[in-house]
């Protein structure tokens, strides 16, 4: 920066117009806020390890490799009271990747349906539905995962288990259903799956390039499902089925075996994609509606079924008025499945916590939480991002 | 001028800093903290039988409430000057290591890792406690070693999880387990069957049952799983605060040794006969003062709600709803295990 005498009288630089240009002002205040803020964070941050070490706390992440001596009830992958604080991290995060995947589909069918069906011409159909969205979007998530916790613990008791055919178990602990165990030979059944589906891809690209040549549409569903299930199905009967059911059994005080969804889960799901779906379905209900009536006439004159007027003619459109909130939607659910702690889900906010009050490290744990969840965020708008400039309108 | 308020919050900040103080954190003189503040934060349970809980208007009483009157009482001159924070087993120690509040008086264990890890220092132990199971009679069992394969509802960030854990390791037994927030939540948790015990200290498990409306059908099993010895804790490195916090204890079970209550403590004030009694009550020698409180100090303590045995037996004992028996927490010439340093 220029240094100058208080008055230079020919012409050149006065402190004094600093003050009164608008321009330099502008800058001086700028200057002086980034200044006040860089000395805000660092007292935050000296003043922090002040404390901190007056408090004769440790700080820094070696913690992680220490065994945890903690037990979690749903694992997606090993763990044993004997592993580390760091893999009872990833089980967690596992745990929140779990149950903000099944929110954001099962959201996203629910928005879609109820955001079509609100603009239905039946008038019960779309009364319905402005019900479910305007009961479901106005109570605090928060007491919908309660609400729905309350009514699974109510289910039938352990001894009183509702059962089909001894294969499905459903009780106030979960559903129990039979998991598969995989015997030598079902390689060859999941390569079967593999072939199908490459096979479906080729096919379907092929049908596509006749109906744009000579007009003539082919069943692709159906191929697709024969290809996809059928061969895999076929190939599983002539190798003599190498896939066995573990079934649950009822032990003294719980069905042991096959696999087990707990009430917290289901809860969780359940509050989480009802809640997120009402908006979705909004944000639907907008996109369809910013769409010129003028599309779907012209799709009826030409003869085009309604529901493939829909799908064809008006989804497409609505997709790029809905895509940009969507994206805030499915973000909402992620970060909301940390409410799972209010019912013993143990996501990553609940293991952290559990870790937090064992190890001490708050700060640790807390930098931790922050990190992941900027990460699944950012991870997920920059594919929704890349998704939308994907079916963006072509301007030429 | 729209960023004015964001640049006087930052200016004042950098002043602070510039002036070379830190704020908040662990004070070094917590003595001085409280006495000048007139009030006393101490941190209580969210809600637990005996220990702490609410009477009819609204007042938090109980046998861990009854040692934070008491350390006011020992401080300030009025067991009332205390104001309850109301901790739950996850945010405790944070509460403590910030300075939110002054001692924490909530049915904790002392570990060595809260000890040396956590940077906390226990005063004592005003409670020696293990962990137990509670469980239907009508599952037909007797023992906690036939749980194998049972859900287990457990309050998180305690040392009931790692005990648990360990038990069930121990024993090479299967378990699903339950985390709950609350002992309130678990106790829901437990009455739907969501989990077939439920695990926690057996005092307060003993506390739980109370509040079931078919008592009967539940029980205690026989199994102690691990050793919790429950007691006040403060932050580490203020040894002066720590004096005050483990002799306040102390004056609780010496009084009910020299057979000091609150009933009497008034008279025994006066100058009498045995010199450990006018040692303690000050009639004899100033060692209030040595601790930086007045010289009636332990009269405080006394006055408040009387000694040990009267507040055991006023939350805790055989005529409380909890009926809990002195067992282990006997004074050691009772065939128990409490026993206090001399006051001299």
């Amino acid at each position: 920066m220029a240094t100058t005498s208080l008055t230079t009288e020919t012409g050149g630089f006065e402190v004094r117009r600093l003050w009164t240009d608008e321009r330099s002002r502008a800058i001086i205040f700028q200057l002086l806020v980034v200044l006040g803020l860089a000395l805000f964070i660092a007292f935050i941050v000296s003043n922090t390890i002040a404390n901190l070490q007056r408090a004769g706390l440790a700080s820094g992440f070696g913690f992680l490799t220490e065994p945890a001596f903690f037990d979690i009830n749903q694992r997606l992958i090993q763990y044993t009271s004997e592993s580390t604080f760091g893999r009872a991290l990833i089980v967690g995060l596992l745990n929140t990747i779990l149950v903000s995947s099944l929110g954001i589909v099962a959201a996203t069918l629910l928005g879609f349906s109820a955001g079509v069906m609100r603009l239905s011409q039946n008038w019960i159909l779309s009364r319905l539905v402005t019900a479910y969205v305007e009961m479901t979007r106005n109570v605090p998530v928060l007491l919908q995962i309660i609400f729905w916790w309350s009514i699974l613990t109510e289910l039938p008791k352990v001894r009183d288990s509702l059962s089909l055919g001894g294969a499905f178990i459903l009780n106030n602990r979960g559903v129990r259903m039979p998991s598969p165990v995989l015997e030598p030979g079902f390689g060859w059944v999941f390569g079967a799956f593999i072939v199908g589906a490459i096979a479906t891809f080729l096919v379907a690209k092929w049908a596509k390039r006749r109906q744009d040549e000579t007009g003539q549409t082919f069943p692709m569903l159906w191929v697709g499902l024969v290809l996809i299930i059928g061969l895999p199905v076929v190939v599983h009967f002539i190798l003599g089925q190498p896939l066995a059911w573990d079934m649950p059994e009822r032990m003294r005080f719980n069905y042991r075996g096959g696999f087990n969804i707990t009430p917290e889960l289901i809860a969780l799901w359940f509050a989480l994609s009802t809640y997120t779906g009402a908006f979705i379905s909004e944000n639907v209900r907008a996109g369809i509606m910013a769409v010129s009536k003028g599309q779907s006439e012209a799709a009826f004159a030409l003869g085009l079924r309604p529901n493939q007027t829909m799908r064809m003619i008006i989804i497409p459109q609505a997709m790029r008025v809905i895509i940009p909130p969507l994206t805030s939607q499915f973000l909402n659910l992620t970060k909301n499945s940390s409410l799972a702690i209010a019912i013993g889900y143990q996501d990553l906010v609940s293991i952290g916590g559990t870790i937090l009050n064992q190890s001490g490290q708050a700060l640790e744990v807390v930098a931790i939480w922050m990190g992941v969840y900027l990460s699944l965020s950012l991870l997920m708008s920059g594919y929704m991002n890349w998704y939308n400039k994907r079916i963006a309108l072509v301007e030429r | 001028m729209k960023y004015t308020a964001i640049t006087s919050a930052a200016v004042v900040a950098a002043a602070m800093w510039i002036a070379g103080g830190t704020v908040g954190g662990a004070h070094a003189a917590t003595l001085d903290d409280v006495k000048s503040a007139g009030e006393l934060k101490c941190g209580i349970n969210t809600g637990l039988p005996g220990f702490a809980f609410t009477d009819d208007k609204g007042n938090w009483i109980g046998f861990d409430v009854a040692y934070c009157r008491a350390l006011a009482a020992a401080v300030l001159g009025n067991p009332d000057k205390v104001k309850y924070v109301n901790l739950t087993g996850k945010n405790r120690f944070p509460a403590l290591a910030s300075g939110e509040i002054d001692v924490l008086s909530r049915n904790t264990t002392w570990t060595f890792s809260r000890d040396v890890d956590l940077g906390f220092t226990f005063v004592g132990v005003s409670y020696y406690d293990g962990q137990g199971f509670l469980g239907r009679t009508a599952l037909g069992i007797k023992s906690a070693k036939e749980l194998d394969g049972a859900s287990v509802c457990i309050q998180t960030g305690t040392t009931t999880e790692l005990n648990l854990a360990d038990f069930f390791r121990a024993n090479n037994m299967k378990y699903e387990p339950v985390p709950i927030e609350t002992n309130e939540e678990a106790r829901k948790a437990y009455v739907a069957e969501r989990c077939d015990v439920y695990t926690t200290d057996a005092s307060g498990l003993a506390a739980t049952k109370t509040t079931f409306p078919d008592a009967d059908n539940h029980m205690v099993f026989p199994e102690i799983i691990s050793k919790e010895p429950l007691g006040p804790l403060v932050r580490q490195g203020d040894d002066r605060w720590a004096d005050v916090a483990r002799w306040t204890l102390n004056v609780l079970i010496n009084a009910e040794e020299l057979g000091l209550t609150q009933a009497n403590v008034a008279k025994m004030a006066i100058k009498g006969k045995n010199p450990e009694i006018n040692r303690m009550l000050g009639s004899e020698g100033s060692l209030g003062e040595k601790l930086g409180l007045s010289n009636t100090w332990a009269v405080d303590i006394i006055k408040a709600g009387g000694n040990y045995s009267e507040i055991f037996e006023r939350y805790l004992g055989k005529n409380t709803a909890l009926g809990l028996a002195r067992g282990q927490n006997a004074l050691y010439k009772d065939g128990g295990i409490l026993y206090a340093p001399p006051i001299r």
